[in-house]
């Protein structure tokens, strides 16, 4: 894990790293000292053990995946006994036809696809809400604002009538569309346009000749791309995570995201061992690469996380 | 002060597509949720078997909804939930950012890694995964304990809204961490040692100078954790299967979804939605007006 920690420079681009390292200076160096080295080997006791809390579930599912089912229920949890990781992975992914890819296929597609078009639209309209004046701009702000703390699932309800009356429920759209749109994007966009995007730019851009909408693509998206990065993260793992919407919109399994897949799996497991493999298989499968990802680009969530917090 | 026709064009061409699927995604909703909640089903002859009709039916969903023990218990629920989750997570949050401050950059880093892994991990999953760890048979841990002579039942009718409660700090403890160490960072470096230079310890500048300042982020997280803990869900739904303490109406947001697809009262449904994002918005601003009056 540290490996990946320290290689992490190296896929970054040029400014947000440089933005994320100029941050970091201004922190503290921890102080040192001989009364100072107790304390610290306090600190790091408590991290320590603050850190088994939040790996052992992890832990214990790198260790079950490997068993079979009586060796789930046989076996020491913690410890390993007769591994059969292969024959686990095998058995997720063959299971009932090949429905596991399919599940992790859709979710890339529902992610992937929501998450590039949301931050694409969130930064349209942050730049528009931040450079451009017009009457009920700011009544459009407090709007997008509401939007944001808006209970997600209070919406999930009356949206699955809506998309029911035009026939989308039950298709990639129905979990498509609701992806697409991020007022929590748009919000960090708009502080982060106004603060970073200068007039002085735009007009020059503007006494080139250039169209507005050229503008929008050629200059202010290179500069947003910080906050861009951010809101793509946060979209693709708020969707990725999304259980309740999908629950709702969808009925047909071979649309469903892993999500809901595996829980339909995991109620299942109770009645059929089998199941009980690939519940812990197929968690375990879609856990890493998420898992992988947050590691490495840490960073990012950071840098874009202090524009909307400190300038609330 | 009207724009210039270009610039005019180009703020609706640009702005067009996130308003309009925000118009789809998010006021369609809730203009929808309201509308339906005045309406009701009437069913005419003789035990209803007439056919039906929708009728306006006033406040009467409200009514319904807000006289509902089972529904109200909810509320209660999430609230206790609430009131002990949301503190606890912060607090252990911010103590963790503090610490990690502490430490060298390197470790610092690989420490801020582990505690934010599990925001990766979809909520229903970690659910599966604590779900396992709280099951008589499959977790270790209650072998472990077992062993030592203790026999705990995480899934008990009491026991078992204090391990959703677990889940729900295992996930965003790291991620809410993450937001104070981001404000912590943003701390201007001579402001620290000014304090330090004028004796300062280090508990000092921790609780004088880097508290206050790190307000901002602490209300943001509050906010964030008041609206997840009202939309309470995943969690209790996955241990549904292991825990028959988990009724059809356990947290609101479960009552309103079985209201909706197990007795298909849409109406009834529509209201309880109306009421969470209502309850989300009147707590969320409650909190901020409260923590806003206080002189800075």
């Amino acid at each position: 894990m540290r490996a990946v920690t320290r290689s992490r420079p190296a896929v970054l681009p040029g400014r947000a790293a440089g933005r994320s390292a100029g941050v970091r200076e201004t922190g503290t160096a921890g102080p040192a000292g001989p009364r100072n080295r107790a304390t610290r080997i306090v600190v790091v006791g408590v991290l320590v053990v603050v850190a088994i809390y939040f790996l052992v579930p992890v832990y214990w599912l790198i260790v079950a995946s490997t068993k079979s089912p009586a060796g789930i229920y046989g076996s020491q949890g913690f410890l390993f006994s007769n591994p059969m990781f292969a024959t686990n992975m095998v058995q997720v992914f063959t299971y009932d036809g090949d429905i596991y890819t399919r599940w992790l296929v859709n979710t890339v597609l529902y992610a992937g696809v929501g998450a590039v078009l949301a931050t694409l639209f969130a930064a349209a309209a942050g730049y528009v809400l931040a450079k451009y004046e017009f009457r009920g701009r700011r009544a459009l702000f407090n709007l997008v604002l509401a939007g944001v703390l808006v209970p997600a699932t209070a919406l999930a309800l009356p949206m699955y009538q809506l998309f029911a009356s035009v026939n989308l429920t039950n298709t990639y759209w129905a979990v498509l569309i609701p992806g697409m749109v991020s007022p929590f994007g748009v919000y960090l966009c708009r502080i982060y346009a106004e603060a970073a995007v200068p007039d002085t730019v735009l007009e020059a851009a503007r006494i080139d000749g250039s169209g507005e909408v050229r503008i929008f693509f050629r200059v202010v998206l290179r500069i947003l791309t910080p906050v861009l990065v951010t809101v793509f993260l946060f979209q693709f793992v708020g969707i990725w995570n999304n259980y309740f919407l999908p629950l709702v919109m969808l009925s047909s399994n071979s649309l469903y995201p892993i999500t809901l897949g595996l829980t339909t799996w995991q109620a299942g497991s109770i009645r059929v061992p089998e199941l009980l493999q690939t519940t812990i298989g197929g968690a375990l499968v879609s856990v890493i690469p998420l898992a992988v990802a947050m590691i490495v680009l840490q960073r990012f969530w950071q840098g874009g996380l202090t524009e909307g917090a400190v300038k609330q | 002060m009207a724009l210039p026709r270009a610039q005019r064009r180009a703020a609706i061409f640009l702005g067009a597509p996130f308003f309009v699927l925000f118009a789809v995604a998010f006021v369609a909703p809730i203009l929808d949720a309201l509308y339906n909640s005045l309406l009701k089903t009437q069913h005419s002859g003789y035990l209803g078997l007439g056919g039906s009709r929708i009728v306006f039916a006033g406040l009467s969903n409200y009514w319904l909804a807000l006289h509902e023990p089972e529904f109200l218990a909810s509320y209660g629920r999430v609230l206790l939930f609430g009131i002990v989750q949301v503190p606890v997570m912060i607090i252990l949050a911010t103590v963790l950012a503090f610490l990690l401050e502490m430490l060298s950059r390197r470790w610092s880093s690989f420490f801020r890694a582990t505690f934010f892994l599990p925001y990766g991990v979809p909520g229903v999953i970690a659910s599966i995964l604590w779900g396992f760890l709280y099951v008589p048979g499959v977790s270790p841990i209650i072998s472990l304990l077992h062993d030592v002579g203790i026999s705990p039942d995480f899934l008990g009718y009491h026991e078992v809204l204090w391990s959703i409660a677990n889940i729900v700090v295992w996930e965003f403890t790291g991620y809410n961490m993450l937001i104070i160490v981001a404000q912590l960072k943003a701390i201007p470096r001579d402001l620290i040692e000014a304090a330090r230079a004028d004796g300062a310890g280090t508990w000092k500048t921790n609780l004088h100078i880097r508290l206050p300042l790190i307000r901002p982020a602490l209300i943001l997280t509050v906010v964030f954790s008041i609206i997840g803990t009202l939309q309470l869900f995943n969690e209790p739904q996955v241990l549904i299967t292991y825990s028959p303490y988990i009724t059809s109406s356990y947290t609101p947001n479960i009552a309103a979804y079985n209201q909706a697809f197990t007795d298909n009262n849409v109406n009834l449904a529509s209201a309880e939605a109306v009421i969470l994002a209502v309850v989300a918005a009147a707590l969320s601003f409650g909190f901020l007006s409260l923590v806003n009056r206080r002189p800075r």
